[in-house]
């Protein structure tokens, strides 16, 4: 079963996600500190990550500016998802290698295709 | 006949030559001395209705305000051509005079984009840099995405286990009370600054500097304020000017000012003063053409008052090329230079810096640096001059060496 991590602090969104997620079948793991990043991304070594942009510890850039700086991690799928309006954030994400957007409030179906897209489903 | 672009500066002419104070005037108009001091600056439109009543006011026909059009027009059509390139300058006297209502149309488009330039520049720094509302709608989104996503969980999952909708159900009753909570900040803190933002005010410091502005920069009642931290910041600056003039007593002063050409280095030395206290004495003269902005180590201004012409940003950081910042590495060292501003019409001014540290905490604690620019302006445009901006975002000189970031404006 293809691994998912996601890194969201807002539990709701995560629980929403997860459920949603895991319906297509992905195997979803929450992680809600953005310290603990990625050390979960070397233990888990997931197939996809969605990150939200604004964590304790460790902002969602942050945590894919240090993911694109280990080769390990070069192709690993990152998904990032950032409040509606937030250009700066945007432009700085993909300027560190981000791989997609996915704006908040979002609709489930979009990010469903969207994950089945980066997984190459 | 239209009202000129230049009205404002027309009645603010007037006022003060009749000794009128802003705040009695806009009294006796029936208006805020804030909303009368962006008509004197030419940042609000007035409607006929009100350029009559300030026309009585001010004991002169309503025609006086609105003479000279045609220089104002020629003024308005040259920046509006020297937005974009290709338009024939030199011949715009023959444009205004053979199609009047074209070159008020042209008048009109320049000064809306310039003003919606202005806001975007606002909006986007007040969004990028306001800590509260930041996280408010931070706040609000987030507990929106969560409703938006769980919602349709439990209106298109068919069979969906009880367990799961019992949560689901769960948490859109906690997401919507974190919304309404949300949402009543928000409101709160909009409501609370509502009075401010109509007057184009964002932010204590902006509200204190256009109180000051209505009071002619003497700072008198203080009950025209609306954030209580705009009435801090004003009993603070009241306390400083109270010090000021002490240090620097009105009788004789006006003539020393004079006499020294406005060098607040000069005034000081004369008085024995504070070199700071001397450039807020000399710019904060009733009545004075004179600009002066104050920093600290960090570069953030912490106070502006605005020369025409003479662009200070709202937000943000200044040009770095500004003398103040030249000062501020250079402590008791005096610096004195001719400017040149940027845009369509480039003016000169004279500005004097300095940069005084203090060491409030004794020999074994911090520096604390603060520098001031005076700004003057300069007749005539022959000699050297320092090409100059206001801040980078809304500075035309695309490829200046000292640029941070791209400017939203067209070259």
């Amino acid at each position: 079963m293809r691994q998912v991590l996601l890194v969201e602090d807002e539990a709701n969104i995560a629980e929403a996600l997860r459920f949603i997620l895991s319906r297509d079948g992905w195997a979803v793991s929450v992680l809600a500190d953005g310290a603990r990043a990625l050390a979960e991304v070397a233990r888990l070594r997931p197939d996809l990550v969605i990150l939200d942009s604004m964590l304790p510890g460790m902002s969602g850039l942050e945590i894919l500016t240090a993911l694109r700086a280990d080769p390990d991690h070069a192709g690993l799928p990152i998904l990032m998802l950032t409040a509606k309006g937030q250009l700066r954030d945007r432009e700085a994400a993909e300027r560190a290698g981000v791989s997609a957007f996915m704006s908040k409030p979002f609709d489930n179906s979009e990010i469903r295709a969207l994950v089945r897209d980066l997984l190459g489903a | 006949m239209p009202i000129s672009a230049l009205t404002g500066s027309r009645l603010r002419e007037r006022r003060v030559a009749l000794g009128l104070r802003q705040a009695d005037l806009a009294e006796t108009v029936g208006i805020s001395a804030s909303y009368l001091n962006l008509i004197e600056h030419n940042r609000r439109r007035i409607g006929d209705a009100l350029l009559a009543r300030l026309a009585q006011a001010l004991g002169q026909p309503v025609e006086a305000f609105q003479e000279g059009i045609a220089a104002a027009v020629l003024d308005d059509l040259r920046a509006a051509a020297g937005r974009l390139p290709g338009a024939e300058i030199d011949r715009s006297e023959d444009f205004a005079g053979r199609f009047p209502g074209w070159a008020a149309t042209v008048i009109g488009l320049h000064q809306r984009v310039a003003g919606l330039e202005r806001a975007l520049e606002a909006m986007s720094d007040r969004m990028s840099q306001d800590p509260h509302l930041s996280a408010s709608l931070h706040e609000v989104l987030s507990a929106v995405a969560s409703v938006r996503s769980t919602a349709a969980i439990l209106a298109e999952t068919q069979d969906i286990e009880p367990e799961w909708q019992a949560r689901f159900l769960g948490n859109l009753q906690d997401d919507s009370k974190r919304l309404a909570l949300g949402a009543e900040a928000l409101v709160r803190y909009l409501d609370t600054a509502g009075q401010a933002e109509e007057q184009g005010l964002a932010s204590p410091q902006e509200e204190l500097e256009a109180w000051l502005a209505s009071t002619d920069w003497q700072g008198a009642d203080t009950r025209g304020l609306v954030s209580a931290a705009a009435r801090h910041m004003a009993d603070q600056w009241r306390a400083q000017a109270a010090r000021d003039l002490a240090a620097y007593p009105a009788a004789g002063f006006a003539a020393v000012v004079a006499e020294s050409g406005s060098d607040p280095v000069a005034v000081a030395a004369r008085f024995g003063g504070d070199v700071l206290a001397a450039f807020r004495r000399i710019a904060l003269q009733p009545g004075l053409q004179a600009g002066l902005v104050v920093c600290d180590a960090s570069g953030t201004l912490t106070f502006r008052k605005p020369l025409a012409g003479f662009g200070l940003p709202r937000f943000g950081a200044a040009c770095p090329l500004w003398p103040l910042f030249a000062a501020l590495s250079r402590p008791m060292t005096p610096i004195e230079m001719v400017v040149e501003t940027a845009g369509p019409v480039p003016a000169r001014f004279r500005v004097r810096a300095f940069c005084q540290p203090r060491f409030p905490q004794g020999s074994r604690g911090p520096e604390l640096r603060e520098a001031a620019m005076l700004i003057l302006p300069e007749q005539g445009r022959a000699g050297e001059a320092l090409p100059i901006g206001s801040t980078c975002r809304i500075c035309q000189r695309h490829a200046c060496a000292a640029r941070r970031e791209p400017s939203i404006l067209q070259g």
